[in-house]
């Protein structure tokens, strides 16, 4: 009888630069069984999924579009985790972020465009800052987990934000639960003439560059890596693990509540409360699948946009609903995972 | 035909030939001790006999049948027990429910009956022990020996004990060996791992020596001598490092007065502690593993508040102070967990400088040239084998160690705490660590060395202190002190006025 | 207020706090094992869309609940994996399977019913009422018989952890599992095993909500209760004793929204939905450092 062992080993060499080509391929294959379940060619959905999104302009911008809040919560993620604080809570940070943005945007009517924007975007990462120092500072004052309180924290602006679109907010023409309108000079910009893509796109750049430069090159971020990868061995060599955790959990949330002000300012022109669905979520599949590297969740961003438009069209053109597109980028996640983990695995014959 | 016989064993960790092409083989009824130094191979060969490791070539017979051992619960069914040096049970859970765990027939679990049939068990193979207690409110001794009974009732024929002394006072390794002789005249086979020579002649009837991995050869206790097995064991003659000369009479450096602490879950670990360490001098701290020596380190190392008492270095008050005040304030720290020191997946450099990262800050940015030369001075000096760039935790042990050795000690630091320095480490590294402790004494440190080997304290310290329960129940001077009157204060069975 | 508003009160506590107690008892199992689950949102979820689909198509809401509880043992098995198998990072394993299984449920609900203008809709259960003839008391015992069932299931699960031999197998991997494997026993067999039957209680308590009481599925319909659960364990320091009492206040505040929201108070109601939310974060703060789970809880078991 064959008998199979997996033990630890590294995997050859040739193989790791085919590991995430791997995973795409693995999530394909698997989630192809949905694609058939919606009575439609798991090769044709591909191919739309794949190629779709690059046949004319607007889309290819759009997988931009798309990817502009996952960068930015993309980045939020990864310098939590990078420093060993499990902010699950980008999703509800961005729409802090999203809250004072609606605020701010209907109060800098006269305002000239860049003080406004500058309002917008200084408010809106304060906002998530704010928004992110409750769990952090539960966490380094009397240690509660912040995962549970991210969590729950998640919902509950939900509600908030819930409660003033029912309520103060609620569009008096149209009585729909979305807040009014944002002055025109609070508006992003467009990067790109006649398509969706704004200057929140720059702004992601930017703070991918940001959160690139202080983990890699200032002390702060060695701090940080430190007490992300050995938190006891850096508290024993003197990293303030405190410290070092609020930073960057206030940073984190600050990034997130940025991605907010973009959706706000660049895409709806108001607050609604689907605003968000699971971008800060998301944001933790391009934090991870990137490795927790600035530049490598931005990667991951885009190719989760690109996930995300190709969803659209295969939803238009086959009728696959659109929620594969959820299901093919947790699968990516976990597979991704998985398949990095048994890197550090061999199959062996016993 | 033999109780057990391993043939051909290979197993290999990455590049590293942990056993290359083991034989052993172990007659019925016979204590036989695998000896070796730490790295030897001599843990490896017992796990893969338990089922914890497999093999990578080589088979395995017990009672003359070739066997497939792939899981712990094979070698149970087998007859297999093994004791490890780090005890395997559940701290919350009772001694009875960790004796049947994963050997208790049908589905229901009644305490009762469990600790009835555990006493019973206990009382037959002569195993002192509550089977009611709670394994976490057990001392060390005790926890051994509910190990030992957990595996003579899953009906063990062969028991391997991993270093079973090592944690034990030598009045403790009396019982135990009691215990081991009286089973061995009952049948029993059992496979003693050590590395210390006399107690390897004391209780065993067969010897064998493994040296980097290969089977140097198996003898009779009667036909050879201990010095003859040292030689076997590491190839060469052995030279103690010990220390050298009388105390210098320094001022006093390190005072600790009156300290007590807490351990994380909330109960005494330190109660009162007073203690003085001179310049020039090394103060021995010994004592059983889990009498407040890890809070002791840790309270000195700032990565623990004590509750009460002081802490001075030089006059400067550093009670409850964090590690980096500490550092600053001149003492050098060297953890008990060299992983706890050591960051793994950051390069070597950047452990290196870590501790003192403001030096290397320009202008708000890391400075990388000069934390890399200054890296590179430092390997050069304390013949560390590693690149600055390399992950820490490709290191080997003896390196990682010398990294924080190189850490600490470069800055000349007045005070050095040292826990646990050489554990787990092989001969070469635990003679270079020693040295340079002995070093840092000749310089004029105040060296505090925490140490669970009592070999280890009894070489180097001008002073030996034993903490027992958290209290410092005597300090005696190096030429007083003997195993015997050690053993004593170790086990809490006097207290001596301190007349150091 | 009178004395009915307490009786109506009481009764509405136990119906709210069912899917929590079913919730909380699945992930019980899981970190007495010692894994974090944070699937268990998507396990609540998806076993609300299966236990609602199955039901609709069957006509029998047992077999909804059945297959609900099918469902989240396959959760369970997805997070066991990645999170016990190949020892991927317990946080991130358990919001993947959480985004993995409510994308699942949503694709799937869409494959099914396609977009509607009416939500579709089953005949729900209906409350037992053992005890209707009782004066005053009655309406207390006017429960479902999914509610009763979760009653039971917590000295259930007592007796499961503490009086059997697979409760001393996960007992002790969630504490020590190096300690477990050398006394033979397959530590992944058991967490596997473990988060299956999480997985399973999980379930059941997403499909009470939408087989339940609804008798509908709704995008919105877990909306943080999994999150809640995991809080709830700590509330209930690991046993299986106290799950009841957490549940039970939790579910008494949100009950009391419900009532005051008939009773015209001038409060947005998204206040009261937020409460229980704000009032376990202040009890977290609370218990604070205190609150310490499984020794195992989080650290992936690999043998050497």
């Amino acid at each position: 009888m064959l008998k199979f062992r997996i033990e630890r080993a590294p995997s050859p060499v040739w193989m790791r630069p085919l590991l995430p080509l791997l995973a795409v391929l693995i999530t394909f294959v698997v989630t192809s069984v949905f694609i058939l379940l919606a009575n439609a060619n798991p090769l044709t959905a591909y191919y739309y999924y794949l190629t779709s999104p690059f046949t004319n302009r607007v889309s290819m911008i759009e997988i931009l579009v798309k990817a502009t809040p996952l960068i930015l919560t993309g980045a939020s993620v990864t310098i939590a985790f990078a420093s060993g604080y499990w902010n699950i809570g980008a999703e509800g940070q961005l729409y802090a972020g999203a809250l004072a943005a609606a605020w701010i945007g209907t109060v800098v009517g006269g305002w000239h465009p860049v003080l406004a924007i500058l309002a917008m975007l200084l408010g809106g990462f304060l906002a998530g800052m704010v928004w992110a120092s409750i769990p952090a500072l539960l966490k380094v004052k009397l240690a509660v987990d912040e995962v549970v309180t991210t969590l729950l924290l998640n919902s509950v602006i939900v509600f908030i934000i819930s409660a003033l679109l029912n309520g103060p907010w609620r569009d008096p023409v149209s009585g729909w639960p979305q807040s009014p309108t944002i002055a025109d000079s609070a508006v992003f910009p467009k990067l790109i003439p006649r398509s969706r893509l704004h200057l929140g796109f720059v702004v992601a750049v930017v703070m991918v560059l940001l959160i690139w430069f202080i983990l890699s090159k200032t002390p702060l971020g060695l701090r940080m890596r430190a007490s992300g990868l050995g938190q006891e061995a850096a508290r024993f060599m003197g990293v303030n693990i405190q410290r070092t955790m609020l930073i960057a959990a206030l940073l984190s949330g600050g990034i997130a509540g940025l991605a907010g002000v973009g959706e706000v300012a660049g895409i709806h022109f108001h607050l609604i409360d689907a605003l968000s669905n699971g971008l800060g979520y998301t944001g933790i599949i391009a934090a991870t699948l990137g490795g927790l590297n600035p530049f490598g969740a931005g990667v991951a961003a885009i190719f989760l946009g690109l996930l995300d438009t190709g969803a659209q069209s295969v939803s238009r053109s086959l009728g696959v609903p659109i929620f594969l597109g959820n299901v093919v980028q947790s699968t990516l996640l976990l597979v991704t995972l998985g398949v990095f983990m048994l890197q550090n695995y061999r199959i062996r014959r016993v | 035909m033999f109780a057990v016989e391993m043939r051909g064993i290979v197993k290999r960790f990455g590049d590293l030939v942990a056993n290359d092409h083991i034989n052993f083989e172990l007659k019925q009824g016979e204590v036989h001790a695998l000896l070796g130094e730490n790295g030897a191979g001599k843990t490896t060969l017992m796990r893969i006999l338990y089922g914890l490791y497999h093999a990578d070539e080589g088979s395995i017979f017990v009672n003359g049948q070739q066997v497939s051992i792939t899981s712990p619960k094979d070698a149970i069914a087998l007859g297999i027990g093994m004791v490890s040096q780090h005890f395997t049970l559940v701290p919350p859970l009772t001694v009875a429910e960790n004796v049947v765990l994963g050997y208790n027939p049908g589905i229901r679990l009644n305490p009762q009956q469990i600790q009835r049939r555990v006493a019973e068990a206990a009382e037959r193979f002569g195993i002192e022990v509550k089977s009611d207690a709670l394994v976490r409110h057990l001392s060390v001794g005790e926890r051994q020996r509910v190990e030992i009974l957990k595996a003579l009732y899953r009906n063990a024929r062969v028991l391997i004990m991993d270093e079973p002394t090592a944690v034990l006072v030598p009045q403790e390794v009396d019982i135990l060996f009691e215990t081991l002789l009286r089973l061995q005249r009952e049948g029993l086979s059992v496979v003693f791992i050590s590395h210390k020579l006399n107690e390897v002649m004391t209780i065993c009837d067969r010897i064998t020596v493994l040296r980097n991995g290969k089977n140097v050869g198996t003898v009779f206790k009667q036909d050879v001598s201990q010095s003859k097995l040292a030689q076997m064991m590491v190839g060469r003659e052995t030279f103690g490092v010990t220390r050298q000369g009388e105390r210098i009479q320094g001022e006093p450096v390190l005072r600790i007065e009156n300290v007590s602490a807490v351990d994380n879950k909330g109960l005494p670990a330190l109660k009162s502690v007073s203690l003085e360490v001179a310049s020039g001098e090394i103060l021995g701290i010994a004592g059983v593993s889990g009498n407040g020596q890890s809070e002791l380190t840790h309270v000195l190392s700032g990565t623990m508040k004590p509750t009460s008492g002081k802490i001075l270095v030089d006059g400067q008050d550093i009670t409850g102070a964090d590690p980096a005040t500490i550092t600053c304030a001149g003492v050098g720290r060297i953890p008990e967990d060299r992983h706890g020191g050591v960051v793994g997946e950051l390069t070597v450099a950047e452990n290196m400088t870590l501790e003192t990262l403001d030096e290397y800050t320009q202008n708000g940015m890391l400075d990388r040239k000069r934390m890399l030369e200054y890296t590179n001075t430092l390997i050069e000096e304390f013949q560390i084998k590693a690149r600055p760039t390399d992950r820490a935790r490709t290191l080997s042990g003896g390196n990682m160690q010398k990294l924080i050795l190189a850490r600490t000690l470069a800055r000349q630091p007045k005070v050095v705490l040292a826990a646990q320095p050489t554990r787990g480490l092989d001969v070469g590294a635990t003679e270079y660590v020693r040295k340079k402790l002995l070093e840092q004494r000749e310089r004029g440190a105040a060296v505090l060395l925490i140490s669970e080997d009592l070999d280890e304290i009894m070489a180097l310290s001008d002073r030996i202190a034993v903490i027992y329960e958290g209290k410092i129940v005597g300090i005696l001077d190096a030429h007083e002190a003997t195993p015997e009157k050690l053993g004593l204060l170790m086990t809490g069975a006097r207290e001596v006025v301190s007349h150091a | 207020m009178d004395f009915n508003f307490f009786i109506g009160l009481i009764a509405a506590t136990f119906r709210v706090a069912t899917p929590l107690i079913y919730g909380t008892l699945g992930e019980l199992f899981c970190e007495r094992a010692g894994i974090l689950n944070l699937g268990i949102e998507g396990t609540m979820f998806i076993g609300s869309f299966v236990g609602f689909a199955v039901a609709d198509a069957t006509g029998s809401l047992w077999l909804g609940v059945l297959a609900a509880v099918v469902s989240g043992m396959l959760g369970g098995l997805i997070m066991s994996l990645f999170a016990v198998r190949l020892g991927v990072n317990q946080h991130v394993s358990g919001l993947g399977t959480t985004l993995l299984l409510t994308g699942l449920s949503l694709f799937l609900f869409r494959v099914v019913y396609g977009i509607q203008r009416i939500q579709p809709a089953i005949k729900p259960f209906q409350a037992l009422s053992p005890f209707d003839d009782l004066p005053v008391l009655g309406p207390i015992f006017q429960q479902y018989a999914l509610t009763y069932i979760a009653i039971l299931l917590i000295p259930l699960a007592w007796w499961v952890l503490y009086r059997t031999n697979f409760g001393l197998s996960i007992r002790s991997v969630g504490e020590n599992p190096e300690a477990a494997d050398a006394a033979g026993i397959n530590v992944y067999r058991v967490r596997t095993i473990a988060l299956m039957i999480g997985g399973g209680l999980m379930a059941v308590g997403g499909a009470f909500l939408s087989i339940g009481q609804l008798g509908s599925f709704t995008f919105g319909i877990i909306s943080g209760r999994g999150w809640v659960c995991i809080a709830l364990i700590i509330f209930a320091n690991w046993l299986p004793s106290r799950v009841l009492w957490g549940a039970l206040l939790f579910g008494l505040i949100e009950a009391l929204q419900l009532r005051l929201q008939t009773t015209g108070l001038k409060l947005p109601y998204e206040a009261f939905l937020a409460l229980p939310y704000i009032v376990t974060i202040i009890a977290l703060a609370i218990a604070g450092r205190n609150a310490t789970g499984p020794a195992a809880v989080l650290k992936p078991y690999k043998r050497e």
